[in-house]
């Protein structure tokens, strides 16, 4: 298993600028040292589970649904959790401070292959490519 | 020069350019004088006489729509709240013994905590200067209590800094200033600044920096008992044959870089950190209660919205009571909608296209937090910490000693979690036994003797599991302010959204409330134009 550091350096810098920009409430304590894994299934748990929970199912009742990852026929397009993972959309962030590029690639991919029946990879150079393109956010629930 | 004329007292002359130009013009001009660049309150409004029949239909009964209501209702209009759950506050919110938290999925701790015992999920700590806050509070008798806010005492860990063995605080930010004076003291003195600093100035800078940084009179930074005097001494004074206090070793520089400690001295000179802070006695939730006791007939408590509709005429909010599954409608002249963005870009809202955009282009902060009821009160009987936050770099971020009840007997809830980022998302995407598991075992490096033995239970709110807001707090960058702010202000038709996302002060109580005051002004003054 191997760990990731190197964006997280970015991101504290990234996070305190926006501490006193947005003078919100924080712990304080400056950047953590949690490192994010490398691999799909670790970052997954890490990360995505939190609101998409572990089975990848979503959940929440009608008018305030965290969507279904699993079993998901938006994501026969790979570009399209791509783009939600890059800008965010509602009240999920954009992740472009948190993980890397191939982190992307790397979660995508397992969201896709493991929860859903897409198993050809998502790679670095297509989430940089989309990354470059910015195209706009596909519409989702509630629109 | 002295004036034979006596000009008016600052207090005259706002009082006057109040009575001519109303709050804004007088708040402009307190600002001018120096007064009140704290907050925009200026006193709650004086919205006058609404037109008789007046109808206002407020959606959410947290901080934002509770000041709405109970504002608008001292100006004559007839206000019906509509609250999806089953109590008042929305993140004002405190949980305590028996209280149920359900998670998205179903997944419910039943929280244990003795009675009297309460943990803050959301808000917890106020500013000196958040007066409309402080206002209502007077307003509705809800006592508060100093919130320790920078203790020295405390501990400071990082995981690469000292061993991973924790160090106070108070040891860390005075050798930190301390080097830091050496460091500058001798360059000024090596002339190494000279094209920067006067003569003159460099000379008081010399000194300044000397008495500042208890430096020596090489400007070295050394141990001795001036500097113990600062960062603890190694035996402290006493009294008779023994009295004389020993110094304390000092960290080198490269250990005291290592901590980075200047995060923590950075932290408490942000301008909402500042000491005095403020918690209300009992629970965060007895502000949302003192407003409840206001406005609570007007509440209709489990009432879930379904659809937001609006004409040239009124607003039609259509709802279901999920006690009952009764289906219903409630309309009004008005609206003014508090319900969080990550539920309210889910809804049926008859909003136009710039609105409806704002509302999906805020996404919303994940933080995490744990309490975890002691046996004892550990840190005050055997470290001397009272109050206040010891720091971590792992996923918790911090640990946190009660402010009341101190040298009491009986069992105390620290906060063991106040997690934000991606030590957030790991917190939340775990169980909740996992999470109380991961707050032993991380805020254990502080208190390594007792924490495991003195836990009793603990109690987690992971916010983007909360199914009533998915999320904490809203996320604007300056991007998104430049782009959407103000189409989210702004009136649509007959609604107006409202809520700390529609502030400035995004995340702190003082921005709903500043919120739901500037919504209702706009209110009043359209419902009076037309």
């Amino acid at each position: 298993m191997t760990w990731r550091r190197a964006p997280l350096a970015g991101a504290a810098l990234l996070f305190a600028a926006s501490f006193s920009a947005s003078a919100q409430d924080g712990p304080g304590g400056g950047q953590t040292s949690v490192a994010v894994a490398d691999e799909g299934k670790q970052i997954y748990e890490q990360i995505c589970q939190a609101c998409h929970m572990a089975d990848a199912k979503g959940g929440g009742g009608a008018g305030a649904m965290i969507p279904a990852l699993a079993n998901n026929p938006r994501m026969a397009d790979p570009a399209y959790p791509t783009i939600i993972v890059l800008k965010g959309r509602g009240g999920m962030p954009w992740f472009t401070d948190m993980l890397s590029e191939a982190q992307m690639a790397a979660v995508i991919t397992y969201v896709r292959s493991h929860f859903n029946a897409y198993p050809e990879p998502v790679t670095e150079a297509f989430v940089k490519k989309l990354a470059a393109a910015s195209p706009p956010v596909p519409d989702g629930p509630g629109t | 020069m002295m004036s034979d004329l006596t000009p008016p007292t600052r207090r005259e002359l706002l009082s006057m350019i109040g009575k001519i130009g109303g709050g804004v013009a007088m708040y402009q001009a307190m600002t001018a004088l120096g007064h009140a660049a704290e907050t925009q309150f200026v006193g709650p409004p004086k919205l006058g006489g609404a037109r008789p029949g007046s109808t206002v239909l407020v959606l959410g009964a947290g901080l934002a729509g509770m000041v709405a209501a109970y504002e608008l209702t001292k100006a004559g209009y007839k206000v019906q709240v509509l609250e999806y759950q089953d109590r008042p506050g929305g993140r004002n919110y405190s949980v305590r013994g028996g209280d149920k938290i359900v998670e998205v999925g179903g997944v419910t701790q039943t929280v244990g905590f003795a009675p009297g015992n309460y943990l803050n999920p959301g808000p917890w700590r106020i500013p000196h200067h958040h007066r409309s806050l402080l206002h209502y509070c007077k307003l509705f008798g809800v006592e508060l209590e100093p919130f320790i806010q920078n203790n020295h005492n405390v501990f400071v860990h990082k995981a690469n800094a000292f061993g991973g063995k924790p160090q106070r605080y108070k040891e860390l930010a005075v050798d930190f200033k301390g080097h830091v004076s050496e460091l500058l003291g001798k360059s000024l003195s090596a002339g190494a600044l000279d094209a920067k600093v006067s003569k003159e100035d460099k000379e008081k800078l010399i000194e300044a920096l000397r008495e500042w940084g208890a430096l020596d009179g090489n400007l070295s930074y050394a141990s001795s008992l001036t500097v113990s005097s600062q960062r603890g001494y190694d035996q402290a004074p006493g009294g008779g044959v023994n009295g004389a206090p020993t110094p304390s070793k000092l960290n080198g520089l490269s250990d005291v870089l290592s901590s980075g400690v200047w995060t923590q001295m950075a932290f408490y000179f942000n301008y909402v950190m500042q000491t005095t802070m403020f918690q209300p006695k009992g629970g965060m939730d007895m502000i949302g209660k003192g407003f409840y006791r206001e406005v609570g007939k007007m509440v209709r408590l489990n009432t879930k919205v379904t659809k937001l509709a609006q004409d040239d005429k009124g607003v039609t909010a259509s709802w279901q009571d999920l006690k009952t599954g009764q289906m219903g409608e409630s309309k009004a002249d008005w609206c003014v909608c508090t319900i969080p963005l990550p539920v309210l870009s889910q809804l049926d809202l008859q909003v136009g296209p710039k609105m409806k955009a704002a509302i999906k282009a805020v996404p919303y902060a994940n933080q995490v937090k744990i309490g975890l009821e002691m046996k004892s009160r550990f840190w005050e009987e055997n470290y001397s910490i009272y109050g206040g936050h010891s720091f971590t770099d792992q996923a918790i971020g911090l640990i946190s000693y009660p402010n009341n009840n101190m040298f009491k007997d009986g069992p105390a809830v620290l906060l063991g979690a106040f997690a934000s980022g991606a030590g957030a998302y790991q917190l939340a995407g775990m169980t909740p036994e996992q999470r109380i598991e991961a707050a032993l075992a991380q805020g254990s490096v502080f208190h390594p003797a007792e924490y495991r033995r003195e836990f009793l239970n603990g109690a987690s709110v992971p916010w983007p599991r909360m199914p009533w807001i998915l999320g904490c707090t809203s996320r604007w960058s300056d991007a998104s302010r430049a782009e959407h702010y103000q189409n989210l202000v702004a009136f649509d038709g007959r609604i107006a959204l409202a809520g700390e996302h529609a502030s400035y002060y995004g995340g702190w109580m003082e921005g709903s409330l500043l919120s739901g005051l500037d919504a209702i002004e706009r209110l009043h003054q359209k419902a009076m134009a037309t």
